[in-house]
């Protein structure tokens, strides 16, 4: 039967509830091509032998145990807030006094991990780096871990994904995902002044960038994050962080060289060389965070 | 820049250029070139730590670095003695020479456009071993425990079979468990003390043991860290995952981890035991007790298991089990010449093990990548230097006088005379395990010498300089130690007086 593709034929079609069989046709033969997908069936977990009788019995009691053990130590343990704790002592008392005086930054917190603390936070960075290098390793495409039907399936996937029409989607992303990259941006540049910083900045331009792609899928935000840029980001701000964190180490370490200028605190041009590091590390959160996805999702950034 | 003590600069510069090469193996594209980055890397590093170890001996001093410009309680610190620096030159020559002689299973293994990627894990595990054994910071150790964990598994994860897959996520599970108890412990401990820094720390639990304030968190404590960390270096029940870990990585990986990564977690627990919880309050929280219980059932189950095992790896990797209940029977002793003893079988198991990775790994690909003993029948005949490499390893861990291996238990032995109560039990258990030791050991080394009939045995398989240069050094420094076990029986006591 010939239906015209009028304007009322559709609404009516919406308001009964058969949208997409005005193209059912159409509909049915895009389904065609695609064949069986094999379905990994999960292990019953009742069916290992090893998961019943004693197995089962040892796991409550040494849940138990721990349970009842935590729950003892916590009841001993000096209440939280009062002031005579233990941790509240001389560390804590220059951290919060001359904090502002000896790094420059107003958030304490980022004057912690990135000054007095500052080894830390470089193992820390490093294991992001590290991590997402280990899923490269495991995930991306090579002729190792993926067959002619995975790479078919791979491919299918993405052509269904194009055909999809996500609006509320894409519209959503549209205006959410500058604003969000923006705000993350702002998060980063005021981490010396205001809470957050390179971690949660980062992980919000992530979030972003997640977004964008999901919407519009991978190719558009490739065409500014391929794997080429995403190591010469990781790499440049890991090794920016390593040579300023070197030289204030051997400066600091052995008593010679020069300071670097705190500035006035409160300025975005403040607290010598935490900026700097925050901006690097809030690149290296930002293309973690988008690079697992981009891994998980289809193998390759 | 005239007041600037170099040597006391090393560890930062060692831990640093480690990192630094790990961050710009990235940028190199081919996996010689960055083999070649990571050789030259370890050359310093092993030069540095040379000339620390040196200095630090004959100076008999201990030194703290400051990681900025804040001191102690403020800021990171560093501390290098002659135990550090020992353990420290140990690592970077045993990592130079396991990655010259596995060289070959990397490129053969590992699939071309990720070889690069393999060797930043190598930088990585470098730069985090070392970072544990300098670190004075509670803190700093976790964060590079993490970054271990992360690096062991991806080095398991590089050869990309399945079987490679599920015995990481094994590895993984049971490491993430250890990782867990540690920093449930750091916590509660810093919620107590309100100190990161080691010997803040220690002032802190000493006063705490004097007052008998917070006995029950303090017990817990010490319990959760020495547990997690036994958990991280596969102590006796606690084991499960280093079998399959270790027969599906490439034997480069294998050696690496079972022969180094595993024992800096050990060199942190004698950290914790001398520079953190004093070891008169050691005595009280009857930890170290739990440890040397393990210890014995490791060295005696590991060796069970050993020769019930039927394939060559999965053989090596119960036979480290057994040797980490050795090294934690040592530390369970309590006192100094027992450490000492631990410390020593350290660098006997670290440069054996790996030795012995090595050369198995040669013989199964030789035998065409079966890696039953019995497919490896004259397997010895092809490579001659590997079945002498094998033999060698062997023997040292047989303990058998003139290697390593035997120095060590000696020692053992003789610590167990002056901790009373134990004696009886460490000599029993040293005893059989030793025999165990030999039954598992001498019949596969007799098999891979075993004639086989002219027809079947295939033309002898090149062997590569590499591998020669690095199994001939292996034997050298094995025999070395062996023969000339004094000095460093020295350095490792003089560093454990300063460590306290």
């Amino acid at each position: 039967m010939e239906r015209k593709n009028s304007f009322w034929n559709k609404l009516q079609a919406w308001v009964n509830g058969e949208e997409a069989l005005i193209h059912a046709d159409e509909f049915i033969a895009k389904q065609k091509p695609y064949e069986q997908r094999r379905h990994l069936s999960p292990p019953k977990v009742e069916d290992i032998k090893s998961n019943k009788g004693l197995y089962g019995f040892l796991c409550v009691l040494i849940s138990l145990v721990f349970i009842v053990v935590m729950l003892l130590v916590v009841s001993e343990l000096p209440t939280f807030g009062e002031a005579n704790n233990p941790a509240n002592n001389e560390v804590m008392e220059r951290y919060l006094e001359d904090g502002l005086k000896e790094t420059g930054a107003t958030n304490f917190v980022a004057g912690m991990i990135l000054d007095y603390r500052a080894f830390d936070t470089f193992g820390e960075s490093n294991v992001l780096f590290l991590a997402v290098i280990s899923v490269l390793l495991l995930l991306q495409r090579d002729k190792k871990n993926i067959d002619a039907r995975e790479d078919k399936e791979i491919a299918e996937d993405e052509a269904m994904d194009r055909a999809d029409h996500k609006w509320i989607l894409q519209i959503g992303a549209k205006y959410l995902s500058p604003v969000i990259i923006l705000y993350g941006i702002y998060v980063i540049l005021n981490g010396h002044l205001s809470p957050g910083g390179g971690f949660s900045g980062g992980s919000i331009i992530g979030g972003g960038l997640i977004l964008y792609a999901a919407a519009y899928g991978h190719e558009c935000v490739h065409r500014f994050l391929n794997i080429r840029s995403f190591t010469i980001i990781s790499v440049g701000c890991l090794l920016t962080y390593c040579a300023c964190k070197s030289y204030s180490f051997f400066t600091g370490a052995n008593h010679v060289g020069y300071e670097i200028p705190k500035g006035i605190a409160g300025h975005i041009l403040s607290a010598g060389f935490i900026l700097p590091l925050n901006i690097c590390v809030g690149l290296i959160v930002a293309c973690t965070m988008y690079g697992f996805y981009a891994l998980f999702t289809k193998g390759d950034i | 820049m005239d007041h600037v003590n170099w040597i006391h600069n090393i560890p930062f510069f060692s831990i640093f250029l480690a990192m630094f090469c790990g961050i710009i193996t990235p940028l190199i594209k081919n996996g010689y070139t960055a083999w070649k980055v990571h050789t030259t890397m370890l050359m310093i590093v092993s030069v540095m730590s040379v000339l620390l170890l040196v200095n630090v001996y004959e100076n008999n001093e201990t030194f703290t670095f400051m990681m900025g410009h804040f001191p102690a309680p403020w800021g990171n610190e560093l501390r290098a003695g002659p135990l550090e620096a020992l353990m420290a030159v140990t690592f970077s020559i045993v990592m130079l020479l396991t990655t010259a002689g596995g060289r070959e299973f990397i490129f053969h293994d590992v699939v071309a456009e990720k070889q690069n990627l393999y060797f930043i894990m190598l930088n990585a595990i470098f730069g985090g071993m070392l970072a544990l054994v300098y670190t004075n910071d509670m803190f700093t150790a976790y964060v590079f425990i993490e970054i271990l964990t992360i690096v062991s598994c991806a080095m398991i994860a590089a050869k990309g079979t399945a079987q490679s897959m599920v015995s990481t996520t094994h590895y993984l599970v049971i490491s993430l468990l250890g990782s867990g108890l540690l920093l449930l412990g750091m916590s509660i401990l810093y919620s107590i003390t309100g100190h990161l820094l080691f010997p803040q720390m220690k002032e802190a639990i000493v006063a705490l043991a004097a007052t008998k304030d917070y006995t029950f968190p303090l017990l817990v404590v010490s319990g959760f860290m020495f547990i997690g960390l036994a958990i991280k270096s596969a102590l006796f029940p606690f084991h499960s995952m280093l079998p399959g870990a270790y027969q599906a990585a490439i034997p480069t990986s294998s050696g690496i981890l079972s022969g180094l990564v595993l024992k800096s977690y050990i060199i942190l627990v004698i950290k914790l035991v001398y520079a953190v919880f004093s070891p008169d309050v050691m005595l009280k929280l009857k930890i170290v007790d739990i440890l040397f219980v393990f210890g014995l059932a490791g060295m005696v189950m590991g060796s069970v298991y050993a020769m019930c095992e039927t394939r060559m790896k999965r053989m090596l990797a119960y036979s480290s089990v057994a040797q980490i209940g050795y090294i934690y029977m040592g530390i369970g002793l309590n006192s100094r010449i027992g450490m000492a003893a631990a410390c020593f079988h350290i660098l006997a198991h670290a440069i054996t093990k790996t030795m012995l990775f090595v050369c198995c790994g040669q013989m199964v690909e030789d035998s065409g990548g079966k890696e039953q003993i019995f497919y490896l029948k004259g397997a010895a005949h092809k490579n001659k230097l590997a079945g002498i490499g094998f033999t060698v390893g062997a023997f040292s861990m047989v303990g058998v006088p003139l290697f390593a291996g035997f120095v060590s238990k000696m020692y053992f032995a003789t610590a167990s005379v002056y901790a009373p109560g134990k004696m009886a039990a460490v000599l029993i258990v040293l005893g059989i395990s030793m025999v165990l030791n030999a039954l598992y050991f001498l019949p596969s080394v007799i098999a891979i010498w075993t004639p086989v009939k002219e027809q079947e045995r295939t033309q002898k398989e090149p062997i590569s300089p590499l591998f020669r240069f690095s199994v001939v050094l292996f034997i050298v420094l094995n025999i070395t130690l062996g023969i000339f076990y004094r000095p460093v029986i020295e350095v490792i006591e003089k560093g454990i007086i300063l460590l306290q």
